[in-house]
């Protein structure tokens, strides 16, 4: 049984179809890949699947997640699911976290809201986590705020809130694109190795197909709100079928042919 | 070459605000000491990350910040210069997101004409304005719109045809893709291409992004905390890089499987 079935999901907002007819599987332990431009549809889909979507969406067709049905579900049954079960990194994190709370105990509420972990338990574990995403002087960070550390360091702290109860399917967001080159690289670099040694699934979402090819298997190509290709990462490179990937393929690969060149000095 | 626009020991520190009361301000030096020299036909790509100085960079040698010390100066004249207009009509830029950088409550016509007037600029201003739309590729139908029905790819057209329309000699653009969609990136970068080619323009491109930089950018200088770390012809800066930094930036490039 797939972890994840999505089926001929659509999201409208009144009659405009912005997510339309998406069905894919995500097996237990296995990576997707989301790509598409700006208004594909890329992050409602993954909205639908955490149960974030705003009210004025409409929704149809089915999400099951364990088994479950999440499409029946209300706001409360969700919000056990989400930072819990389904861990979740968006791309921002200087508006994703809460500026007003130490980042520990921002580490250390959802095992409170969860699994009842007192606090003071909690802060402990945040302290470890700090350490499992990499970050230099845990004891000094977990008492920061987030405007007092850098970006790589909040998106790590993203990464600490994210998989703090241990999900077995984390949803990153386009983690990386408010980040340097040099700090997106260890960002993915940590999440590639987290997510592996935790045998978690995860779905990742992106318009850079370099980053999406070194983080997942198989990739969905979204436009304008469908699926217009769900291949293998390697295939979907090798041999593109839609007419929009391979334009997204091509356009990716010269600039990187144009780049090696450059780095490897043949031109 | 003509040497337009050359900088000498220039140099901008920041006080920043106060910690707490009473505390001293902390300075931050974000340039320091940058000698360039850009000559008539010069692409120069200007790359490093957020808080290296390559914006603070950009904004002196537009004359829209003062330096701390140090000089900018254009055809051997220090800035600011007595005829400010002149230097303006000479060196144009397009910035990053043209959903911030165009007036909303303007027609594009409209837009493309706010230079040509603010810099006294003599001749038919309509004529112009068809000129430059047809170079970015937009049709004299653009005129009456306005940018909310423009995508993002075509406002970005609308900032390059405003930034062409009083002929400058120097183009300057801030990471003038980053705020795009791939394939519209794709589309911007040969439009840039091609207009430096045609036009002769000298283009000065801020970026983070290298392979930006390897398409457009002849030269190349590499910025860390305030200074250039390394500079010189692209080809040569990318595939024999010298300054540590340098290199972690060429090695972390997101690359496709091979």
């Amino acid at each position: 049984m797939s972890l994840l079935e999505v089926r001929n999901l659509v999201v409208a907002f009144g009659d405009k179809r912005v997510v339309d007819d998406v069905s894919f599987d995500l097996a237990a332990g296995s990576r997707l890949g989301i790509i598409g431009e700006s208004g594909s549809g890329k992050t409602l889909t993954t909205l639908a699947v955490m149960g974030l979507l705003p009210d004025t969406a409409t929704v149809s067709g089915s999400i099951r997640f364990e088994g479950e049905e999440l499409l029946t579900r209300n706001d409360s049954q969700m919000s056990a699911l989400r930072g819990n079960r389904m861990g979740m990194v968006f791309q921002e994190p200087l508006t994703s976290l809460n500026p007003l709370m130490r980042v520990g105990k921002q580490i250390a509420m959802p095992l409170k809201i969860h699994q009842g972990t007192p606090i003071k338990e909690g802060l402990k574990i945040a302290l470890r986590l700090c350490e499992t995403v990499g970050l230099p002087d845990p004891d000094r960070i977990v008492h920061s705020y987030p405007h007092q550390l850098s970006g790589g360091q909040r998106q790590r702290i993203g990464l600490a809130i994210a998989l703090a109860c241990d999900p077995v399917l984390l949803i990153a967001d386009e983690p990386t694109t408010a980040l340097d080159v040099t700090v997106q690289k260890e960002v993915l670099k940590l999440m590639n190795e987290l997510v592996s040694s935790r045998g978690s699934s995860l779905i990742f979402v992106s318009h850079d197909l370099p980053v999406i090819a070194s983080m997942t298997e198989s990739v969905l190509v979204m436009n304008t709100g469908k699926v217009v290709e769900h291949a293998d990462v390697r295939n979907l490179f090798a041999a593109p079928q839609h007419d929009y990937s391979r334009k997204l393929i091509a356009t990716a690969k010269h600039s990187d042919d144009l780049f090696t060149s450059f780095r490897d000095g043949t031109r | 070459m003509t040497v337009l626009l050359e900088t000498s020991g220039l140099s901008r520190t920041f006080r920043l605000p106060r910690t707490g009361f009473g505390s001293a301000r902390a300075e931050r030096r974000a340039l320091i000491d940058m000698n360039l020299t850009i000559s008539a036909g010069d692409r120069l790509g200007v790359v490093g990350e957020s808080g290296s100085g390559k914006t603070t960079l950009m904004k002196l040698l537009l004359a829209l910040d003062t330096p701390t010390a140090g000089t900018v100066t254009f055809r051997g004249e220090t800035l600011p210069i007595a005829d400010m207009a002149r230097f303006r009509r000479a060196v144009q830029v397009v910035f990053q997101d043209p959903r911030s950088s165009l007036n909303p409550r303007m027609s594009i016509a409209d837009i493309i004409r706010e230079p040509l007037e603010c810099l006294g600029i003599e001749g038919a201003h309509d004529v112009r304005i068809d000129e430059v739309l047809e170079a970015v590729g937009l049709g004299a139908a653009m005129r009456g719109r306005y940018p909310h029905e423009l995508s993002g790819g075509q406002r970005q057209r609308v900032a390059i045809a405003r930034a062409l329309a009083p002929r400058p000699e120097v183009l300057i653009a801030d990471e003038p893709v980053s705020a795009l969609d791939v394939l519209v990136r794709d589309e911007i970068l040969d439009l840039l291409h091609g207009l430096t080619e045609s036009l002769g323009l000298t283009l000065i491109m801020v970026s983070h992004d290298l392979s930006v930089i390897a398409r457009l950018c002849d030269d190349v200088i590499v910025m860390q905390d305030g200074v250039a770390v390394e500079r010189g012809k692209t080809a040569e800066v990318f595939s024999r890089p010298s300054h540590p930094f340098t290199v972690s930036l060429i090695s972390a490039v997101p690359r496709l499987p091979r």
